[in-house]
């Protein structure tokens, strides 16, 4: 016991000493915490400047119709034409001509917007809108309903979606929430799995090719050898886990500050989830906060709520734990099969192929996370860590969690087991092409 | 008293016999020559005496009692191919070793200064491993080996990757742990510190063992009865002096002297042989030839193929 304790304290000091590591920590959080507030900030310094367009419309439809909004506005020039307009563009301080042809009402493609640079997004989508509206109003107002019962008619639908809770509550909850955590937990298990599984993998490669594995486990089992490896890397990506969630939290609140000092007393993660709502949604401009925007954000802030973070954070840890000691084992098994890092390729083959499977089970997980195939992969314990864990945010049976969870406890045994076997003869195996057969063999050896 | 026996040990791979009832017994506080050609299953055995494989049938007895895992701790083992972490410091990888093999944190402090300097190695304590040259990576290797004063020591090929000077330093070493007690195994290709070093041996070869006893022995039982005579004179008379009861077998001149080898065939003795010689040159000296372990080596082996 003593020298496993001994072997995880120095496969954890030694990994967390390397300057790799450090690069790491460090790099991360300012790469998540890039991924979450750059977008928010560049949406907020979307350019102030107001834009003068030119409006010739030769259907006569659109005349003071399409609205001007706080930094577009719209001039409406009569008895001219695009050809005219063109020879003073120069010296007006039009930022674009937008040419509006009589075939408008039957032909989508009648709308020029013409100007010196690409004209932005929000611009072509402020016009693209409200002509759409224009246009449909008019439609209907041709098959006789009067403006009366178009404005009556005109509706916005914002769902909001609300659980019950089996002690007969309700608890607000977002599906986009729910997706983006999802999405989220299902790839950092993914990544954790593939970046410390295959840190073992190089580190029983490292020992077996420095030639001193045969003087360590002349002092300690081979077993224990193999267990204190994939325990101490385990405990370094924990390590690592933890410091990225404090030192993100730290950057995004600090980040927040400098940038959006209106959220006041708001939490560092209401803008983190407010961008990230806001990239769900498809909407690119962040004007000021408007009211309504302030209650989709409450709305979303009471849906995060919901998301019980307490069984989050636990079964996340788990299906990492779970999910990495079964890979990681099988990681092990592989480095003391191989003498180099190039012989690994036939035997990752394998390995590699349930966890992108859980990749792509996960996209469509997110689309339906009750369907069949997202039951059965959560089920299923080579793919379960990534798939149980983007389904937990919308709220899985209780029972499907604790099979989940025991079918990956009795599978992790097994691939210990059995790397543990393959491990004891293949790091003393040097200068032999191993393949599968070779591998069946040393498993049925006894010890 | 052995200190270590292993009785009838048999261990198969996949597509081939490593040992075949191979029976060794090493007495406490000897040097234990473990002699072989490559491939004939010594690393095997030392692997089973290390407890790092099994064997598929036998005993391995430590004082009379079965080998148990605890008993690594008592054994010290420098394997032939050998390393060391690269990146890790040199300390630091000292004394992790020497954690392993049960020693506390401050024994093996101690310990490893008492060597660092012995050895005046004590700048290397915080250079990496891969900083080292070979062979001063194989006197840290060294050191952790002995550092928990083990009653067994087991050396492969230790002088491998050795200057002469250093070389000599460790055999001096292994011959101090012997006065201090311990047992040693000591398994080699070098026939000449086989001599130099060791009190027993085995000698292996195609999985048996074909040859085992105290080395002094072993030489004189291989011995064919050949004596060199050194002389001043001429070889012409010495030859025409023996009769048919002996055969030159070598003949060499250097500085002025002869040398001759004489080969004694049946019913004669070496003092027929003197007097035979006597009246016809000046003997300078006489003696009777002891085979090298190198011949007895070959011999056997070669014997061996040939049954």
């Amino acid at each position: 016991m003593n020298k496993i304790k001994l072997i995880i304290s120095r496969e954890y000091l030694t990994r967390v000493k390397k300057k790799s590591f450090l690069v790491m920590t460090i790099l991360g959080p300012i790469l998540f915490a890039a991924m979450m507030v750059v977008p928010a900030w560049l949406a907020s310094m979307e350019d102030t400047e107001i834009k003068h367009i030119a409006v010739v419309d030769s259907s006569g439809i659109f005349m003071n119709k399409i609205p001007d909004t706080d930094y577009i506005k719209f001039k409406y020039l009569e008895n001219t034409s695009v050809k005219q307009v063109r020879k003073n563009f120069a010296a007006s301080d039009y930022y674009a001509v937008l040419q509006i042809l009589p075939s408008i009402t039957y032909e989508p493609s009648a709308v020029h917007l013409y100007s010196k640079k690409q004209p932005s997004f929000s611009v072509k989508s402020h016009i693209a809108s409200s002509m759409e509206k224009e246009l449909k109003n008019r439609k209907l107002r041709a098959h006789g309903i009067d403006d009366e019962v178009l404005k009556s008619i005109k509706s916005d639908v914002d769902i909001r979606t609300i659980q019950w809770t089996d002690d007969g509550g309700i608890k607000e909850s977002s599906t986009e929430v729910a997706m983006v955590v999802g999405y989220i937990s299902g790839f950092l298990i993914y990544f954790f799995i593939f970046l410390f599984g295959a840190q073992v993998m190089r580190g029983v490669i490292e020992e077996k090719t420095n030639r001193i594995v045969e003087i360590i486990i002349s002092s300690a089992k081979p077993f224990q050898l193999m267990m204190g490896k994939i325990i101490g890397i385990a405990l370094v990506g924990l390590t690592q886990f933890i410091l990225w969630i404090v030192l993100t939290t730290a950057i995004i609140a600090g980040a927040k500050t400098a940038f959006f000092p209106e959220l006041g007393t708001k939490n560092a993660q209401e803008v983190v989830v407010q961008d990230l709502f806001e990239q769900q949604n498809n909407m690119a401009q962040v004007e000021q906060l408007q009211p309504q925007d302030m209650d989709k954000i409450t709305s979303i802030f009471n849906s995060i709520k919901s998301i019980d973070f307490g069984v989050m954070f636990g079964s996340f840890i788990f299906f990492f734990l779970g999910g990495y000691l079964l890979y990681g084992s099988l990681f092990a098994a592989i480095g003391s099969a191989v003498d180099n890092e190039t012989d690994t390729q036939q035997f990752m083959l394998p390995i590699t192929i349930p966890l992108i499977l859980g990749i792509f089970v996960m996209m469509n997980v997110v689309q339906n996370p009750e369907s069949p195939i997202a039951f059965w992969f959560s089920i299923i314990p080579l793919t379960s860590p990534i798939v149980m864990m983007v389904r937990i945010p919308f709220g899985v049976p209780y029972w499907e969690i604790a099979l989940s969870m025991a079918l990956l406890v009795l599978t992790f045994i097994g691939s210990v087991w059995m790397a543990g076997k393959i491990y004891r003869t293949g790091i003393l195996m040097y200068g032999k092409k191993v393949n599968y057969k070779e591998l069946w063999k040393w498993l049925k050896y006894k010890s | 008293m052995e200190l270590l026996k292993a009785e009838s040990v048999d261990k198969k791979f996949i597509n081939h016999i490593a040992l075949d009832n191979v029976n060794v017994s090493i007495p406490e506080n000897s040097i234990y020559g473990l002699l072989g050609p490559n491939g004939a299953g010594k690393t095997t055995l030392i692997r089973i005496i290390n407890r790092i494989t099994a064997p598929d049938k036998g005993k391995i007895l430590l004082r009379g009692k079965a080998l148990l895992a605890e008993d690594v701790q008592k054994i010290g083992y420098l394997p032939e191919e050998r390393g060391l972490y690269r990146k890790m410091k040199v300390g630091e990888q000292a004394l992790y070793l020497a954690q392993l093999k049960g020693l506390s944190k401050r024994d093996a402090l101690t310990r490893l200064k008492y060597w660092f300097e012995k050895f005046e190695i004590q700048p290397w304590w915080d250079k990496k491993v891969e900083e080292l040259s070979k062979g001063m990576a194989q006197k840290v290797q060294f050191i952790t080996t002995i550092l928990h004063e083990p009653e067994l020591l087991i050396f492969d090929e230790p002088f491998s990757g050795f200057d002469p000077i250093n070389a000599n330093m460790l055999k001096e070493e292994i011959l101090e742990l012997k006065r201090k007690g311990a047992t040693i195994i000591f398994s080699t290709h070098n026939m000449g510190s086989v001599e130099e070093l060791c009190d027993h041996i085995t000698l292996i070869n195609k999985s048996k063992n074909i040859l085992e006893g105290q080395i002094d022995d072993i030489r004189q039982e291989y011995k064919s009865n050949v004596y060199e005579v050194s002389f001043n004179g001429e070889m012409e008379k010495l030859e025409k002096s023996l009769n048919q009861h002996y055969e030159i077998i070598d003949k060499t001149k250097s500085n002025g002297n002869h040398a001759v080898r004489i080969k004694l065939l049946h019913q004669t003795n070496e003092n027929e042989l003197l007097s035979l010689i006597i009246p016809s040159v000046e003997i300078l000296s006489f003696h009777e030839v002891i085979p090298s372990m190198n011949d007895i080596f070959i011999k056997v082996v070669n014997e061996h193929k040939s049954n």
